[in-house]
């Protein structure tokens, strides 16, 4: 109380000084007419204080860079995940030993089995004159070719057999590939760039996706082999779309879908694709060599002339019983693919005595249509048998050679289902000798169909083999699914 | 390090600029004529309403550029690739639009294949036991490894891969291009982050963008810049989100196929185990060709291969057949053969040229009771640094590191190229002119292979041709210094004949 009236009398002193101040000599100042009060000075002074801290910047902290120690210890504490997870328990990895070779009776853990397990359809595998034709190969020409096609290791081999199949199919040239599954994964991107558009099919296997990936494309997606998903898709791209026309767009189908067993209606995709302006890429790996009277593939089975579909690939592995694959076409696509196709310029080529294998397997299957006609009986023979397996159903063509069994009521997931059908065919080796297998699926694979037990049917089964399979099936699945059905 | 003279790059540049003011000119010309209806075809070649499938200026490098030298290319051959070859000739009526077989061949020496340890020929222990497993296996599984496609040999290569390399487990693949291309994307996917050299190959490069993991690249060969990258990298995160990245992987290869270089193995495998970063190494070239017992080059440069996570290699080159490998732990081969889809959908390699692979493989380990294993590995060791030295006397200019088999010889200006592979193809030797876009604009180069199965009289042959069209060609751009040597070694010489005459005789 002492101090508070002290310092009162101070402050109410100086304000009535400053304030006379103020008054005193601007008193008599007069511009433009207006007296000058001291307040006008107060509140000018206030507006240049307002204008003054408006126009600053607002304050944002220094952006200090990391010293080399912060740096330090930032790279100390990082712990990185591991470079793969960890083992899971029970995890199956174990997949039998051949001891022989891959036809249609195989030798497993030194018993004989019945092999459904590999794609050999025209029986090829074990063939006298394919195998001759080979060792006389690999005396002349060696194992490797020890350099990709553009530096010395195109063999003459290699052009006899991109001539033969091109000659076959009917078309002008077909170029070499030296894996099944690297053959349409460098096409693709070969043929489409950013911005192009691609339609394919959902159910399309790794390779077809991976290479619709690298291409970096717009890719859209239609429903498995529902032909007016297709259509409404290509409807939906180009109603309306000037742009359309100066794009490239494709359509990327299968012959035979790996997923499924389905086989592309091709005939009904030529139509849409000229209606709309597309142009097909069609991945005949599972039926050159399998449809069509001759065995000339989807094109001869529908009757539709091979120069309408723009780009066909073909992986060897199969029904040829050998390796690599091919691609055919047009002579510009053909021979754009000889520079800008990365699977070709960048690889070692095919080995020669695997080309001079696929020129044997055509010759035969040149010389022997007839069997054809047996793979034809035996598919139709085992879908007869195995129509009334207990828990699983046929969901493939009737045509297909790879009989697509699936379970009839799924589980949870894919993984369970998959535990399933693998204990089927773990126990239908075991009890009663005959090697199938269930679909395995990498965790990379987007296609979302479901897992079933794949049958490759081969020219060279019997009749008793089949009845062994489907006998053999029905009784382990009856057993294994019982809780299930 | 490339030394580019400033006349050489002044003159390289020159030349290109003509040959592509030409090619414009051309294709003014065809432009003109086809509007005014008298050539037939666009350049497109496209049908009505669609787009043209190869778009007009992608094709202005091939139509224009390489269609003058594709008789250098894609040159067939009738025999094995071995150190002698028969090369077939070819024709062409329409200035190389159109090539033409004839059925007449010519013997060259063979500079050009990847026949490291002469495998492509045929070979006593080899050879026999290839037909055998022929015909006891076929040519084709026609199946996959993790279906039908699992043979007894298949099992027992993965162990001997592993046994060879020195790392726990392995697993086998049917390409070399497949296994970068499919591994890589298991290994590692989005928020991860993918480090790699400058002067990877395509199949790297493919394997990477097809993982989803962001991708950096460093200068080649180049460990101080590595260790920036990392140091950044680990500090700032993930772009936009700043989140710590998953994993990093850092990949180079053992064998540099364009420069011929040894990769700095143990700086940048320091680096990655001070950064915590994992390290994939590619080892297609050198697997086989390089190291003491022909290990690779972990063993050439001693580094521990337990260092190095991810081992990779493929069996074209110095094993002769075809196929790829990874080795690494046991649990992360476990999990690739879960996860890799080339494992999983791609046809399991053929048995016969799996069989190659683990004969051959014994006669380098010497398992086959002899010692032509080592003898390879010498043999080759020898030929390739008395070829570089030879070349760098005659005044080469030669890349790639002692030891390496792989030499390319800088040519650079674009029309001496072709000249040099012509000239050479009439002496009866084979090499490979190598252009952009595989090398940068400027730096064209021929690449030299040497073999195990090269002889002394072989490589001398070669000498002389190359020395002859070099001088034809002009390009020894260290002539000069070499001449001024030996004009060194010629006055010493003189001086030691005159004070002993008997020296002349």
């Amino acid at each position: 109380m002492d101090l508070a009236s002290p310092v009162l009398n101070a402050t109410t002193a100086l304000l009535a000084h400053v304030s006379a101040a103020f008054k005193a000599p601007l008193a008599r100042a007069v511009v433009f007419g207006v007296h000058i009060d001291g307040h006008l000075v107060v509140e000018g002074l206030l507006i240049v204080v307002i204008v003054f801290q408006l126009s600053r910047k607002s304050y944002k902290p220094p952006k200090k860079p990391l010293s080399e120690k912060e740096i330090d210890e930032l790279c100390d504490e990082w712990e990185p995940e591991p470079l793969c997870p960890p083992v899971k328990e029970g995890a199956r990895i174990d997949t039998p030993m051949l001891e022989s070779a891959a036809g249609p009776h195989t030798t497993i853990d030194g018993k004989e089995v019945v092999n459904f397990a590999s794609a050999n359809y025209l029986g090829l595998i074990g063939n006298e004159k394919i195998i001759d034709s080979c060792v006389g190969s690999l005396e002349k020409y060696g194992v490797g070719s020890c350099g990709p096609r553009g530096f010395y290791g195109t063999i003459d081999v290699h052009l006899d057999c991109e001539a033969k199949i091109a000659k076959f199919l009917g078309t002008p040239d077909s170029i070499l590939y030296s894996y099944g599954i690297s053959t349409i994964f460098s096409v693709i991107p070969a043929f489409c760039k950013r911005g192009d558009i691609i339609v394919a099919d959902e159910a399309v296997h790794w390779a077809v996706q991976n290479g619709l990936h690298l291409s970096r494309s717009t890719v859209v997606y239609f429903k498995h082999n529902d032909m007016a998903s297709l259509a409404h898709t290509l409807e939906k791209f180009t109603h309306g779309n000037k742009r359309a026309e100066k794009i490239r767009r494709y359509i990327v189908v299968e012959s035979i879908y790996q997923n499924s067993g389905q086989i592309a209606p091709l005939d009904e995709i030529i139509r849409l694709k000229e209606k709309y302006r597309f142009r097909v890429i069609l991945e005949e790996s599972h039926s050159f060599g399998v449809l069509g009277q001759s065995g000339r593939g989807l094109a001869e089975h529908y009757g539709v002339p091979i120069d309408k579909i723009d780009i066909i690939t073909a992986g060897m592995g199969n029904a040829l019983a050998t390796d690599g694959g091919f691609c055919t076409g047009s002579v510009r696509v053909v021979d754009h693919q000889r520079l800008s196709s990365s699977g070709y310029v960048f690889s070692a080529s095919l080995p020669p005595y695997l080309a001079s294998a696929a020129v044997s397997a055509v010759n035969y299957l040149e010389e022997n249509p007839s069997v054809l006609a047996n793979l034809r009986s035996n598919i139709a023979l085992l879908h007869k048998e195995l129509s009334d397996t207990p828990g699983l159903e046929i969901s493939s063509h009737v045509l297909s050679p790879i009989v697509f069994l699936k379970l009839k009521k799924s589980m949870s997931s894919a993984n369970t289902d998959l535990d399933l059908l693998e204990t089927i065919a773990e126990r239908i080796l075991k009890e009663d000798s005959v090697f199938i297998v269930a679909s395995k699926r990498s965790t990379l694979d987007r296609c979302k169909l479901p897992v079933g037990i794949r049958l490759f049917v081969s020219a060279g089964h019997t009749e008793s083999d089949i009845s062994k399979v489907s006998s053999s099936l029905k009784r382990v699945s009856a057993s294994v699914l019982s809780d299930h059905i | 390090m490339v030394r580019l003279p400033f006349v050489t790059a002044a003159t390289t540049l020159l030349s290109f600029g003509v040959i592509l003011g030409f090619g414009h000119l051309r294709d003014f010309f065809r432009r003109v004529l086809h509007s005014l209806h008298f050539v037939g075809e666009p350049a497109g070649g496209n049908l009505k309403g669609y787009a043209p499938i190869c778009e007009g200026t992608d094709d202005f490098y091939v139509r224009r550029f390489f269609r003058r030298v594709q008789d250098c290319f894609e040159r067939p051959i009738a025999s094995k690739p071995d150190a002698w070859f028969d090369v077939i000739e070819r024709y062409s009526n329409d200035n190389n639009k159109t090539l033409h077989r004839t059925t007449k061949t010519s013997k060259c020496l063979n500079l050009a294949s990847f026949n490291y340890l002469g495998f492509a020929a045929a070979d006593e222990y080899c050879t026999p036991r290839v037909v055998e497993s022929l015909k006891k296996y076929s040519a084709s599984t026609c199946s996959s490894r993790v279906d039908g496609g699992n043979t007894l040999l298949h099992v027992e290569l993965e162990e001997l891969v592993a046994r060879f390399v020195r790392k726990p487990a392995a697993i086998l693949l049917g390409m070399g291009y497949t296994t970068n291309s499919s591994i890589i994307p298991a290994l590692i996917g989005r928020g991860g982050l993918i480090i790699s050299d400058s002067l990877n190959h395509n199949s790297i490069v493919s394997g990477a963008r097809a993982s989803g993991a962001s991708i950096r690249v460093f200068q080649h060969n180049n460990p101080a810049h590595l260790e920036a990258i990392l140091r950044e990298q680990v500090a700032v995160g993930q772009p936009r989100t700043h989140r710590a990245w998953k994993k990093i992987l850092v990949i180079v290869e053992g064998i540099y196929s364009m420069e011929g270089e040894l990769c700095k193995l143990p700086e940048i495998v320091s680096i990655c185990k001070k950064y915590k970063a994992y390290t994939y190494m590619d080892e297609a070239h050198s697997i086989g060709a390089v190291g003491k017992t022909g290990r690779g080059v972990c063993e050439l440069l001693g580094v521990d291969p337990a260092d190095v996570d991810i081992m990779m290699g493929t069996l074209s080159k110095s094993f002769g057949s075809s196929g790829g490998y990874i080795a690494a732990t046991k649990e992360i081969i476990h999990h690739l053969k879960h996860t890799c889809p080339s494992h999983i959908y791609g046809t399991s390699m053929s048995p016969p040229a799996v069989e190659q692979v683990i004969s051959a493989m014994k006669v380098i380990l010497g398992e086959d009771g002899t010692d032509r294993g080592a003898k390879k590995i010498a043999q080759i060791r020898d030929n390739s640094n008395f070829f570089r030295s030879e070349l760098q006397k005659m005044g080469f200019e030669v890349l790639g590191d002692a030891d390496s088999p792989v030499m390319p010889m800088m040519v650079y200006n674009p029309a001496k190229m072709p000249a040099f592979s012509r000239e050479c193809l009439k002496k009866n030797v084979a090499v490979v002119p190598v252009g952009f876009p595989a090398t940068p604009l400027l730096l064209g180069r021929i690449r030299i292979c040497i073999s195990a199965s090269h002889t002394r009289e072989d490589l001398i042959k070669g000498l002389e041709v190359i020395s002859d069209v070099g001088d034809l060609v002009g390009i020894k751009y260290f002539q000069v210094e070499q001449d001024r040597a030996t004009s060194v070694q010629n006055s010493e010489t003189e001086e030691a004949s005159v004070n002993n005459p008997r020296l002349l005789c």
